[in-house]
């Protein structure tokens, strides 16, 4: 058996298509956007097709759609530039932004910085299938609250939060609403008008694009000051050349992701169900997050007193690619923030594999890791004198 | 910060050595706990001072079901006192070294070889 790939949550191959569309745009039509002449016109046009086709997947209009570096950047610029608009909610109280207490880093660390420079952050607690509970929302809100930003689906769990209820809550109280998507675009179907979304993150390479470029989709009429200053490209809300190919990729996986979503979204699902069913069936172990609101991908459980870290080299030996917590946390010891929340102890949250599945993978694949698994758990057993 | 583990480290915990329990064992250290990570059990066979027969259990990461197997391989035939003297350093060294971060929680083995000397000699005295 080939090597078996169930990480696609850290990243995904890139799509050959997808490919195929960026090459010509490393060497044939190189210019760089912003200039009059021909070169630059093939580049700029390029780019406006590619924004078009993201604007289309989210309900947006062209002119909405930011290209970034990638999701941690689309996200800082999400926080920040909002944030460095109201400047002058500093020296008041209460709540000035309400997040989740199991965001991506890319948001926590973004808003501890923020409470370092004088905002307050509320980080809301979810219950223990990984949800933001809609009433905690609404109370955590002040006169002083000019930003939510929760997560469209969380990346370790796959939770899928109660983004509607939020968007209505926002709207209800004239909030901005800011949601990292990275986890969730292609995944399931997001209409930014019906949800009340004003800003969106997204990244390419989780989509299998290009990485090194994202999105930020910033609703017309909101204000975003710059974080990255220069030739004044995007609306003069992020500067920087242009990266045609990228921004040529992000677009291309964007139009597939679509098309593919009533092919995908069945046949990822129905194994992620057989492998979930089957992995049930070992003696003490558990789903972590939530049984029907998550990610058609996401695959995350515990084994009573196995070793996730010793789980995932057994099974790397064996030509299958998992995860534990994800794939910022396995440098650190043991320390997935997200677990903690949902109110596993420490050695449930150690004891933890997630799976990420992907648009490549088969029932074979499937049928192989379900019988791998188990041996695997019973041979940790048997050395473990717990 | 990257999980490098030796090959040493990783044919042991591919294929740990001298796991399991000893049934006629007259000395036996269990140390780590369960909350903070790793637990290793050190079953030994002791005769006229001599370890001659060694097995241990690991709950934890690769390097702590690692350090488990090796430390039975350098244990067995050692006399008890030699045993008493051998140091985390000295095990880690054997794996051809250990990633810092897990010298702490992962390197059990000579703890648990200590304790169940100590189980041994403590029983004589009974």
């Amino acid at each position: 058996m080939e090597k078996i790939y169930f990480d696609n949550g850290a990243t995904t191959c890139i799509d050959n298509e997808v490919l195929e569309e960026m090459m010509p745009y490393y060497n044939k039509y190189y210019g760089n956007p912003s200039s009059l002449h021909s070169f630059g016109v093939d580049a700029a046009n390029a780019i406006d097709i590619s924004r078009m086709k993201i604007a289309k997947i989210l309900n947006a209009k062209q002119d909405e759609i930011i290209f970034t570096s990638g999701g941690t950047e689309s996200d800082n610029l999400a926080l920040k530039g909002i944030s460095y608009s109201f400047k002058e909610k500093i020296n008041t109280k209460d709540n000035h932004i309400i997040t989740s207490s199991i965001e991506h880093p890319a948001i926590i660390e973004t808003c501890k910085y923020l409470q370092n420079q004088g905002y307050n952050v509320k980080y809301l607690p979810v219950d223990k299938y990984g949800l933001v509970k809609i009433d905690d929302l609404e109370n955590a809100i002040t006169k002083n609250t000019f930003l939510i930003s929760i997560m469209y689906a969380n990346n370790e769990i796959g939770t899928i939060e109660p983004i509607k209820d939020i968007g209505k809550i926002a709207k209800k109280y004239g909030i901005i609403f800011h949601t990292d998507a990275v986890q969730a675009v292609c995944k399931t179907p997001i209409d930014i008008k019906k949800l009340n979304i004003d800003l969106l993150s997204i990244s390419s390479h989780k989509i299998y694009g290009p990485k090194g470029i994202g999105v930020l989709f910033v609703k017309n009429g909101i204000e975003v000051i710059p974080i990255i200053h220069g030739g004044g490209h995007e609306k003069n809300i992020r500067s920087g050349t242009l990266n045609t190919p990228g921004i040529v990729g992000i677009g291309k996986a964007c139009e597939l992701g679509q098309n593919r979503m009533n092919i995908d979204i069945p046949h990822i699902k129905k194994l992620r169900d057989k492998l979930i069913n089957n992995l049930l069936k070992i003696s003490d172990t558990y789903l972590n997050g939530h049984p029907t609101k998550r990610l058609v991908n996401n695959i995350n459980f515990h084994v009573k007193n196995i070793d996730g870290e010793s789980l995932l080299m057994m099974l790397d030996e064996k030509g299958i690619a998992t995860s534990t917590g994800s794939a910022c946390s396995s440098k650190k010891l043991y320390s997935s923030h997200v677990l903690k929340e949902l109110g596993l102890n420490q050695n449930q949250l150690q004891s933890s594999l997630r799976l990420t599945l992907g648009r490549e993978n088969s029932e074979e694949e499937i049928l192989y890791a379900s019988e791998l698994i188990p041996k695997v758990v019973k041979k940790l057993r048997q050395i473990s004198p717990i | 910060m990257k999980i490098e583990y030796t090959k040493i480290v990783k044919d042991h915990f591919y294929n740990p050595r001298n796991v399991g329990e000893i049934k006629d064992a007259n000395g036996i250290g269990t140390v780590g706990s369960k909350t903070c990570g790793d637990v290793m059990t050190i079953y030994l066979r002791i005769e006229k001072k001599i370890i001659k027969d060694i097995s241990f259990k690991t709950y934890g990461c690769a390097a702590a079901i690692a350090s488990g197997s090796i430390a039975t391989e350098i244990a067995k035939g050692m006399k008890i006192q030699d045993a008493m003297g051998l140091t985390r350093e000295d095990i880690a060294k054997k794996l051809g070294g250990l990633p810092e971060f897990k010298m702490h929680c992962s390197n059990l083995a000579a703890d648990a070889i200590h304790k169940a000397i100590k189980d041994y000699t403590k029983k004589l005295k009974e």
